[in-house]
């Protein structure tokens, strides 16, 4: 592309010598090859945008001060999550406390059909209802509760699917608690059930 | 019957505005641009629909996939006085350039024992070093749990430098990170009356007819 003047060999002889005329033009394209080399070579190393978190509150460990009563969780309005190996998912509803009532566990996976979301869905629309019937104990205000319990086999990652699917279905109240030797229980049990 | 002839074009193109394009980007680029510091392991975060934006002045700290976990802190000058600090409590005898060496380098993931030889080395080699993670002792507390050590005085380094901004912590794990390698990074905070972090996850959409999704939907109408 570059533009390469030629000297005419054996011109005309003698005659008066002119200046001769140089392009002015140069040729970029070299220039603009550097430039986007240079362009690329910025894309691939900058951070453009912040990365984005998620903000987690955690209870304190501090025991209450002795004036303050620690607020009780309804049964009715409780779901109870335990994470576990291969990012499943077992659930059941309420606090799981009675020995010899034991809830029905069913097991479940992140997933946006049939999922665990389905389940916070409908815990939520139940509470919701149940709340204003006037039973014993049940209060307008009410809220859904979900308490999580990871087990050691779980990965970080179940853990923010799961707080992202609290925040997903807007339920504000859950709260992370050490897996009980009961609820590793209620795994096993359903492991079996389901042949492993 | 004529033929036709077409004029001969030149096949030269004015590359000029070519040129002052691709020049615009670049001093666009070289203006934006903020370079990654190399970290010493790579770790893949999960995602989540969380929205809020990484904030300035923040503790991070980095939890690669085998649980092992690195600190570092995005404010420079507390980060100067912190390890002036540390030298002088842990008796790490550090001299100017190693903490030069640690202030602008990336990550730390090793413990006080191993750190004047790892500040030691070359930046550009800091990272083939053989990080242990910062050791996390059961007991929770500074005296014995580094982790709790470093967030500690991070903390208070932050606040000398300015009082008016608390630094925020960031817990940047890997999506595989076991469960109970987390819970004892979270249970060092908490038992060190730490209990709003951040956790760093990468953006995901709503899921459509989704709580979530509607209240996104209502807050761009009202806009």
């Amino acid at each position: 592309m570059a533009e390469i003047q030629e000297k005419s060999g054996g011109g005309k002889k003698g005659g008066v010598k002119k200046g001769k005329k140089l392009s002015t033009r140069i040729d970029l394209t070299p220039m603009v090859d550097l430039g986007f080399l240079l362009i690329t070579f910025f894309i691939f190393t900058t951070t453009m945008s912040k990365p984005k978190t998620m903000d987690i509150v955690m209870p304190s460990d501090k025991p209450l001060p002795p004036n303050v009563k620690p607020t009780l969780v309804k049964d009715y309005t409780v779901m109870t999550v335990l994470l576990s190996k291969e990012h499943r998912v077992y659930y059941y509803l309420g606090i799981g406390s009675d020995p010899l009532n034991p809830p029905k566990v069913n097991v479940t996976y992140f997933q946006n059909k049939n999922g665990i979301r389905d389940a916070l869905i409908a815990l939520h629309t139940r509470v919701l209802e149940e709340r204003n019937n006037g039973a014993a104990g049940h209060d307008p205000s009410d809220v859904p509760v979900v308490i999580i319990k990871p087990d050691t086999t779980c990965t970080f990652d179940d853990m923010v699917n799961m707080w992202d699917e609290l925040r997903i279905n807007d339920i504000q109240i859950s709260a992370m608690v050490d897996i009980s030797d009961v609820d590793r229980d209620f795994i096993k049990a359903t492991e079996t059930a389901n042949g492993g | 019957m004529s033929t036709h002839k077409l004029p001969r074009k030149s096949t030269h193109i004015d590359m000029t505005a070519m040129c002052d394009v691709a020049f615009l980007l670049l001093t666009f680029f070289m203006l934006a641009t903020k370079f990654k510091p190399d970290e010493p392991v790579v770790v893949k975060t999960p995602s989540s629909t969380a929205e809020v934006i990484l904030p300035d002045n923040s503790i991070l700290l980095t939890v690669d996939k085998d649980g092992k976990v690195f600190f570092d802190y995005d404010n420079k000058k507390a980060k100067r006085m912190l390890i002036e600090k540390v030298n002088e409590e842990k008796k790490l005898q550090l001299n100017e350039e190693e903490m030069v060496s640690f202030v602008n380098g990336a990550s730390f993931g090793s413990s006080f024992s191993q750190m004047k030889q790892y500040l030691d080395i070359p930046p550009m080699e800091q990272k083939s070093f053989a990080f242990t993670g910062i050791p996390i002792d059961t007991s929770y507390f500074a005296a014995t749990n580094e982790l709790a050590y470093w967030v500690q005085s991070a903390r208070r380094a932050g606040q000398d430098q300015n009082p008016l901004k608390i630094p925020i912590i960031c817990i940047k794990c890997d999506a595989s990170t076991a469960y109970p390698k987390v819970k004892d990074v979270i249970k060092t905070l908490t038992k060190n009356d730490i209990t709003s972090f951040n956790l760093l996850t990468s953006l995901e959409a709503a899921p459509f007819g989704t709580e979530l999704y509607n209240s996104q939907q209502a807050a761009a109408k009202t806009h």
